[in-house]
């Protein structure tokens, strides 16, 4: 046994790489490297029992659990040729609420503001500002609480199968949250006016948004696929609109729609659904400075606080209407078929497709995941954003940029800064 | 309260050591010790050690050395930039020590270990050199937690 100082103690979550090739004074090309856990699992789950992906997919993010675990219940349930009862849906709604205060409040407090603000980190944030910060980790609280009251613990519940859930939360559960959701709902608003004042780069784009659209609601649980460029599928239809593809310098798949690079996540859903959120959701959003739109990434810290205020004021409706789904699950037996399941992960769209056999052994899995359907139109954007920006010193170019990937959202992990940031220049010169 | 977290994910072979402690330490330590384990956010450490006087940890560690290497440390030291481990939506041990450190937020004592892990892959198990440092963590922490007893006692 050694004795030495702290070492690397990180999660395995691989790192991102971004090369920037520059010739004659122009960006030609932007290269994003990813790391893309997903597709090993679906190698992991061919083989095993239909009933196994809600906890096996579950594992792939800490952060986005519920959301694996939806997609995957979702595609099965599909397969199987059932679909459970209003109940039911009303809580895996009221769970995926929880998921996304957390993520939301994370992104916004922990890594995006920063940027805006000029600190390293959070940590760095939270030695100015530890009020902030504590309200921000106020906020995340009460997800974990949702999350723990209906899906058993915070991370990685353990109270979602196929069909529905093991046990329904008592209602007293649930009544005992309503106070720490109203001080996250005020706490939101209090987010989004933050949010609103800081500085953003002018940065408008003419983007082809994917998100899930739902007749009655603001898209979380389930929906059709519809984009602004004129898609509007059933998620059973993906597979012959989106195509993902091997590039050389990432370990993730590249998404297009028919052909097309797309935007995928906050952004998409609110300039997609915005007309379907709470009238006095919209009105507080359009106080804060957004249209019924948003083009500019930079700006989606702003969308993720409409988001949170919206998921907290969501949690809150569906607690005070709710009684306990019962059963608080279905019986669903195997069938030999293919089924899809989509659902709106907080980083955006998570699609799952599975072929079970007729004895309910999974022959084929297949999961594409918001990030690496995000990967093309990432590199896009930050082709023309570095553009504008070569003259900066290497330092801040390269901060520019993590701030510029990090308006996605995406799931890159690394030492120090996630970013190596490699400017290429011309070769001939 | 003295407190065993042990940290990592179950389905990430040699990520999973600090659970794979946690659970031999749940065996057999002092009926005054609480082990829990947690896979996933790790700010979710944050809350999980409030109100604990003593906390130890014990988690994977991927930094290229030999796989089975154990590494001792406290938290008590300051841990320098090069261990801010900053992503896109994920925070490593060192960030929430230091963000807890930022906000008063950590408990009296916190130390633990770190076991160096040499494979990732998903569905694999536990390494046979992981395997055997999970033995020896086990070991030296129960005769801390021994050592802890017997001086608040």
């Amino acid at each position: 046994m050694t004795n030495i100082s702290v070492p690397a103690l990180a999660r395995v979550e691989g790192e991102g790489g971004l090369e920037i090739v520059v010739r004659d004074g122009q960006v030609t090309e932007a290269k994003l490297d990813i790391y893309e856990p997903p597709r090993f699992f679906e190698a992991l789950l061919r083989g095993r029992r239909y009933t196994e992906p809600p906890d096996i997919t579950a594992r792939i993010c800490g952060i986005c659990p519920v959301a694996y675990q939806m997609s995957a219940c979702q595609a099965i349930e599909d397969a199987c040729g059932v679909t459970p009862p209003e109940p039911i849906q009303r809580l895996r709604r009221l769970l995926y609420c929880g998921e996304w205060i957390e993520s939301h409040a994370l992104h916004i407090y922990l890594l995006h503001a920063p940027d805006f603000l000029g600190y390293e980190s959070g940590i760095h944030l939270a030695r100015d500002h530890p009020d902030i910060v504590h309200r921000g980790l106020r906020i995340k609280k009460a997800g974990n609480l949702l999350m723990e009251a209906v899906g058993g613990r915070s991370v990685h519940p353990v109270n979602v199968r196929v069909g529905g859930f093991y046990r329904a939360p008592d209602p007293a559960q649930l009544a005992a949250l309503i106070a720490p959701l109203e001080q996250a709902r005020e706490d939101a608003e209090a987010t989004l006016s933050w949010v609103a004042s800081f500085d953003f780069p002018d940065f408008d784009r003419d983007y082809e948004f994917v998100s899930l659209q739902h007749p009655a609601e603001y898209p979380i649980t389930q929906g059709r696929i519809v984009s602004t460029g004129g898609l509007d599928i059933t998620p059973a239809e993906y597979d012959g609109h989106f195509t993902e593809s091997q590039v050389p310098h990432s370990t993730a798949l590249h998404s297009t729609l028919d052909g097309r690079i797309y935007l995928t996540g906050p952004m998409a859903r609110y300039s997609i659904n915005s007309g379907r959120l709470p009238g006095h959701i919209q009105e507080t959003a359009r106080s804060a400075g957004l249209g019924v739109t948003c083009t500019n990434p930079f700006r989606s810290i702003i969308v993720r606080a409409v988001e949170l205020l919206f998921a907290c004021d969501e949690a809150l409706r569906l607690i005070g209407s709710y009684q306990p789904p019962a059963p608080p699950a279905i019986d669903v037996g195997p069938l030999g078929a293919t089924g899809y399941g989509c659902s709106e992960a907080p980083r955006g769209m998570l699609y799952h497709r599975y072929t079970i056999t007729e004895d309910g052994t999974i022959a084929d899995a297949k999961i594409v995941p918001p990030t690496s359907q995000n990967q093309k139109v990432i590199e896009a954007d930050l082709k023309d954003f570095a553009a504008t920006r070569l003259a900066l010193s290497h330092e801040r170019l390269t901060w520019e940029c993590e701030q510029a990937v990090r308006n996605y959202d995406p799931c890159i992990s690394c030492a120090t800064h996630f970013l190596d940031l490699r400017l290429t220049p011309d070769p001939r010169r | 309260m003295i407190l065993v977290i042990g940290i990592g994910n179950p389905a990430r072979g040699d990520d999973a050591a600090g659970l794979a402690v946690a659970r031999c330490i749940r065996e057999a330590a002092p009926g005054h010790v609480t082990v829990t384990e947690l896979a996933g956010d790790q700010l979710a450490l944050l809350d999980a050690w409030t109100g604990a006087r003593e906390v130890y940890l014990i988690d994977a560690v991927c930094s290229g050395g030999t796989p089975g290497t154990v590494y001792r440390f406290d938290a008590a030291e300051p841990l320098t930039a090069r261990f801010w481990h900053r992503g896109t939506h994920t925070f490593s041990l060192a960030d929430v020590i230091e963000l807890g450190r930022a906000l008063s937020r950590l408990p009296g004592r916190l130390s633990g270990y770190g076991i160096e892990g040499g494979t990732f892959e998903p569905g694999a198990p536990l390494s046979a050199e992981v395997e055997a440092a999970v033995q020896a963590v086990t070991a030296a922490l129960l005769r801390e937690l021994r050592e802890s007893s017997s001086r608040a006692g």
